[in-house]
């Protein structure tokens, strides 16, 4: 922890419970994600992950009997008295398990975000969408024919299609839950390249099932379970033969999970 | 595992069962059609029968001593102003409210909502005839000053009224068939509950929105007893929105029971029915037209 404690923290979290409907989630964690890393969170089914992330954007305000205690903090800025929560959804890019083309063209599902925030003019948003498409390594696949329905791309491209509107709104924080559960390994291994490059510019949360994709590409691992943080720590320590606990080995070795 | 030879049959049985129901339904629109029309072909090639005064002339005369003239047109553009002018007012009531309660409402606000729609849906037409008749009509004199209350507004009203509670329901059906993930995939980009509506879900429920819209069409035209009551039933052109008219569908009700049968008064009645039936044919395929272009362009 001692290298990445020098960095600036970008999400502090304290305490933090998420219930629904009276029915405990998330069971008072906190931790803090640092500027430009990727932080993997894993655990298994039930433990709570998407719905850390869906507290994150506040999109689990929609949900009905939804209930948050405790603090999250962007920047130093607690989220729960944001006024404009459009845009801090803006600041939070969120990639879904399943890709969700809206049914629009794919120029359209990158542009989508840009637009609503009242970008008008053509020529921005063509860059916009060109930027974000290419660095969501999707530009040469589709260049020629963005007026295609999103939902006609493959599972593989549909999914870089979601990466690339999650960047449209030039996020400073993307969230991906459990991005390759659809697609096939090649193109998992793509998008992996595109977040490590992704990492110098952003800060990465990556909620995955996958304990070697979380191996392969994080600087750090939180492992949750039931609501609880069991670990976090570096990612070499967490898959090391002696992380701090002796769940984490069992987790992440395939004992249990 | 294997399977009993009973087993089998059953499956079989029921497989064409399944498929009798399916092709039964495609027989029975073409027999409706083949006997209205052959109730009124007989006068079409009689020679007594014009089309283009059919279509062209607003004299509509079936019973006269001394020329029987059949001119529909003031007819037939009695049901669409009646019919058009009613889905001016229904359509965005009964899609706003669609939206309102699909998008916009809390769960027990929704259920009581939904009830009270579904018992305007459940009032018979003659009943809301008798409002047109009594309420609409004076409080149309008193407002607009018009010397009559029943006339095109009237109507228009009571359709409205009427197809609100279909284009509601199955509005709002269409609206919570579209995937959650497009609701949170859009919030999550940072669009209002405004835009998730107008640039997300409007266009995503089009095909369901448009049923909605032409289930209500299709009710405003064919309704009879309402704007029977209602319209004036009075055979002209109407010129504003305060002129009596008479549709289509009132003309039958109120001349087939006294049309001899096999009369030309009859048959012409039969062919106003072959008109009708045609009417919706079209309005139906446009809409799958529109659908498909609309789809095709991706």
């Amino acid at each position: 922890m001692v290298a990445a404690s020098e960095k600036a923290k970008r999400i502090e979290v304290a305490d933090l419970r998420l219930s629904y409907g009276g029915r405990e989630v998330v069971r008072g964690i906190s931790f803090d994600v640092y500027a430009n890393e990727i932080l993997a969170i894993i655990g298994p089914a039930q433990s709570g992950k998407s719905s850390l992330l869906r507290a994150l954007n506040r999109t689990l305000d929609f949900v009905p009997g939804a209930m948050v205690r405790g603090t999250i903090q962007i920047d130093g800025e607690d989220i729960a008295r944001v006024r404009d929560v459009e845009a801090l959804r803006r600041r939070v890019g969120m990639v879904a398990p399943l890709p969700v083309g809206l049914p629009l063209t794919v120029y359209d599902n990158v542009a989508f975000a840009p637009r609503m925030s009242g970008v008008r003019k053509r020529a921005e948003v063509d860059e916009i969408v060109e930027r974000c498409l290419r660095r969501a390594a999707l530009w040469d696949e589709v260049k020629d024919r963005l007026d295609l329905l999103g939902t006609r791309l493959s599972g593989g491209q549909q999914q870089r299609l979601t990466i690339a509107r999650a960047l449209s709104h030039d996020p400073e924080i993307l969230c991906l839950d459990e991005f390759s559960i659809a697609i096939d390994p090649v193109t998992t291994m793509r998008i992996e390249d595109v977040l490590r490059e992704l990492r110098s510019q952003l800060t990465i949360l990556l909620v995955t099932n996958l304990t070697q994709q979380a191996r392969r590409l994080s600087d750090r691992t939180m492992f949750l379970l039931e609501g609880e943080i069991i670990e976090i720590d570096r990612t070499d320590i967490v898959f090391s033969d002696k992380p701090a606990n002796r769940m984490t080995y069992e987790y992440v070795h395939g004992v249990f999970g | 595992m294997a399977r009993g030879r009973g087993e089998l049959a059953l499956e079989r049985g029921i497989e064409l069962l399944i498929r009798l129901c399916g092709v039964s339904a495609i027989l029975f629109v073409f027999g409706i059609f083949f006997f209205v029309f052959r109730e009124g072909a007989g006068l079409l090639w009689s020679g007594r029968f014009s089309i283009l005064e059919f279509f062209g002339s607003i004299e509509w005369y079936p019973t006269s001593q001394s020329r029987v003239r059949y001119g529909a047109l003031a007819l037939i553009t009695g049901t669409f102003s009646v019919t058009v002018l009613a889905m001016l007012l229904a359509v965005p009531f009964g899609i706003g409210t669609a939206i309102y309660l699909s998008e916009f409402c809390g769960a027990r606000r929704k259920e009581t909502l939904k009830i009270v729609v579904e018992l305007l849906a459940a009032i018979p037409s003659v009943v809301w005839g008798f409002i047109g008749l009594t309420i609409m009509n004076s409080l149309i004199i008193r407002l607009f000053g018009a010397p009559i209350g029943l006339n095109v507004l009237n109507g228009a009203m009571l359709l409205a009224l009427m197809s609100v509670p279909i284009i509601v329901s199955i509005g709002e059906d269409a609206l919570k068939a579209v995937p959650d993930g497009y609701r949170e995939a859009a919030l999550a980009l940072g669009a209002t509950r405004w835009q998730l509506v107008y640039r997300v879900l409007l266009p995503a429920a089009r095909n369901g929105l448009l049923a909605a819209v032409l289930l209500g069409v299709g009710r405003a035209v064919g309704e009879t007893m309402a704007v029977l009551m209602a319209t004036g039933h009075s055979i002209r052109m109407p010129t504003s929105l305060l002129d009596p008219v008479r549709t289509l569908t009132a003309t039958i009700a109120a001349e087939l029971g006294e049309a001899p049968v096999g009369s030309d008064h009859y048959q012409v009645l039969f062919l106003v029915g072959v008109l009708l039936f045609t009417i919706t044919f079209i309005v139906n395929m446009c809409a799958v037209r529109i659908v498909r272009g609309k789809r095709g362009r991706g």
